[in-house]
């Protein structure tokens, strides 16, 4: 807690993400090392995305240039600088889904969520991407919903599986 | 015949997930027995038994252990364990079923070449396998395995999961290394080599999971033993096959090195109902599409390349006779597109502009001189960039115009794809 009267600054990582972080310096020789990870951790932290209030907070905890971080933030498929759904769906659409029947299941979502890809239901509950191979292909078609793997899918089980989701 | 599993023989057994169950199923004897050897000895096994990489370019696992010099500098091992290439699932199931199988294999290697820390590198994606792997890693911890005295013999080794958060360029050695650092995953020049400047300026070994899954046994029955296993002396020891695509059970299928794809075929039971078989790809989206006039060919790395494609991850990726190879190969396409790191010329235009002449020609817009195009652009990709992201991008785009070319020319009469469109592939594709 800042002390009453001390502004706090626009670019404070919050107490916790900042413990995580510090729980991992002793297993890295830079702190540089820390960026993904703390990246991870102030996405966690933001709902799934990283504002820009986000990705300053992490430069200055690690003493990082913020283009750095943006640079990085803008390189990898799992960061993200807008808003998503509570719950993140990413559908597998590389070739052995495809094959499959990938593109069914992303219309499938489509209609039943009532948004595109990228965009986040009006109840903020969820959002959902088409994605490249996620490593189960004998699931195939399949998706990824917050941390977990389905599949092999059919339109219904999908359906099932988007219908559960609180 | 009665090939009895190796790399694969706990998958389903749920109680080798603590280190006490792995070790009721025979485990760490291996790396008991390691210890007991000199660091050196453990390298001359490794080399022995031919073990090559398995995560796609085939390098002799012991001959790059060989290659850490004799410093005082901190060394580490980084276990590759970002699986990203399309069609591969295989060092996943490994991790989730047998995670012990890996920390085995790694503090092995990490005993041979003296690195007191193993950084496993998994892909953000791999949720799952991460828990599974920490909560193993963290036993073994307790069990005395990891930590200040492995196993007793005073040899000091931490082992950590790094997370990767969406980046194919991250699986190759030097991305990935720039990526552990906290960087974005853009491939070094090489040289200097990372056994020489690695992982934070120090020497460092890179091996793929399957690869160090397959050190302990090699320590424990010896490199000869392995070396018997599989088609020559160039193609040694099992291997795990990824099957999917329209067969009847995709799944991972273990073989000795040198499976045909009837082999495989036989254990995936065969093709979906109904389907002949057209076309497959025997390593993954970075090697060449092959006819399916090849099923018979051994599916080792000598074998593959001579049929002009790639034994790779072992990602066999099954097509049936419905399938639109130029369709395909515009879903690869778009996937090279976007996984370019954009720092080599050849590599980040001609991705971009293999993708768009691929969706041209899916689109029924291509014209007579595609083909002609498509081979001199990767004739201008091939071997031109840092790093082999662009020559895995020709593999797919020369097999189509150069085995397949009549795939080609039946989208050029104007009405597009002659294929049933039956919204298989992602809406974005059509």
């Amino acid at each position: 807690m800042a002390e009453p009267g001390m502004a706090q600054s626009a670019t404070a990582l919050p107490e916790e993400v900042r413990a995580a972080i510090d729980a991992l310096r002793p297993g890295y020789p830079t702190t540089e090392a820390l960026l993904l990870p703390a990246l991870h951790l102030a996405q966690e932290h933001w709902d799934g995305w990283l504002p820009d209030e986000a990705i300053l907070a992490v430069a200055e905890e690690l003493e990082l240039p913020p283009a750095r971080v943006y640079g990085v933030v803008t390189f990898y498929d799992l960061y993200h600088q807008r808003p998503v759904g509570r719950h993140r769906i990413r559908v597998c659409s590389n070739l052995s889904c495809a094959l499959r029947g990938a593109g069914e299941i992303l219309e499938t979502l489509r209609r039943e969520l009532g948004v595109d890809e990228d965009e986040v239901t009006p109840d903020g509950r969820c959002s959902y991407v088409h994605f490249e191979c996620l490593g189960a292909c004998e699931q195939a078609p399949m998706m990824m919903v917050d941390g977990e793997y389905h599949g092999p899918l059919t339109p219904d089980s999908a359906r099932r599986i988007v219908e559960e989701l609180d | 015949m009665a090939y009895e599993p190796i790399l694969t023989r706990n998958v389903g057994k749920p109680e080798v997930l603590t280190v006490a169950g792995y070790r009721a199923a025979g485990g760490y004897a291996a790396l008991a027995k390691a210890v007991g050897m000199e660091p050196g000895e453990v390298t001359e096994e490794v080399k022995t038994s031919g073990l090559r990489g398995r995560g796609g370019a085939g390098f002799p696992a012991g001959l790059k252990w060989g290659f850490i010099p004799r410093t005082d500098k901190p060394k580490y091992l980084v276990c590759n364990a970002d699986e990203s290439e399309p069609g591969t699932f295989k060092d996943r199931v490994l991790m989730e079923n047998d995670p012990h199988q890996l920390i085995e294999g790694c503090a092995i290697c990490c005993y041979a070449v003296g690195a007191n820390t193993c950084y496993i590198y998994i892909r953000g994606e791999y949720v799952e396998p991460a828990d599974i792997l920490e909560r193993a890693i963290r036993d073994a911890y307790e069990a005395g395995v990891l930590g200040d005295n492995m196993l007793g013999s005073g040899f000091k080794l931490d082992m950590r999961i790094h997370r990767g958060a969406g980046a194919y360029i991250c699986g190759e050695e030097t991305g990935m290394l720039e990526s552990l650092e906290g960087r974005r995953g853009q491939p070094r020049v090489k040289p200097p080599f990372p056994a020489v400047v690695g992982a934070f300026g120090c020497p460092t070994v890179i091996n793929n999971v399957e690869t160090l899954c397959n050190v302990p046994h090699i320590i424990e029955r010896g490199g000869d033993w392995f070396r018997a296993i599989g088609t020559d002396e160039r193609n040694t020891g099992p291997k795990l096959y990824c099957v999917s695509g329209h067969v009847a059970r995709p799944g991972v299928y273990e073989f000795p090195i040198g499976a045909t794809l009837d082999d495989v075929l036989g254990s995936a039971g065969g093709m979906l109902e109904g389907r002949q078989l057209k076309a497959f790809i025997p390593g993954g989206a970075s090697a060449p599409i092959l006819a399916a006039e090849h099923r018979g060919v051994p599916m080792d790395f000598d074998s593959m390349a001579g049929v002009g494609s790639m034994l790779g991850s072992a990602a066999v990726i099954v097509m049936d006779d419905t399938t639109c190879l130029v369709r395909s190969v515009s879903r690869l396409a778009k996937f090279f597109q976007h996984e370019s790191c954009g720092q080599c010329t050849p590599c980040r235009e001609g991705t971009n502009w293999a993708a768009m002449v691929l969706a041209r020609l899916e689109a029924g817009q291509g014209t007579t001189a595609d083909r002609e195009l498509i081979l001199r652009m990767t004739n201008n990709m091939s071997g031109t960039a840092l790093c082999p992201l662009a020559d895995a991008a020709v593999g797919p785009l020369r097999s189509l115009a150069s085995s397949f070319p009549d795939e080609i020319e039946a989208h050029l009469g104007g009405d597009g794809c002659p294929y049933p469109v039956r919204r298989y592939f992602s809406g974005e594709a059509g």
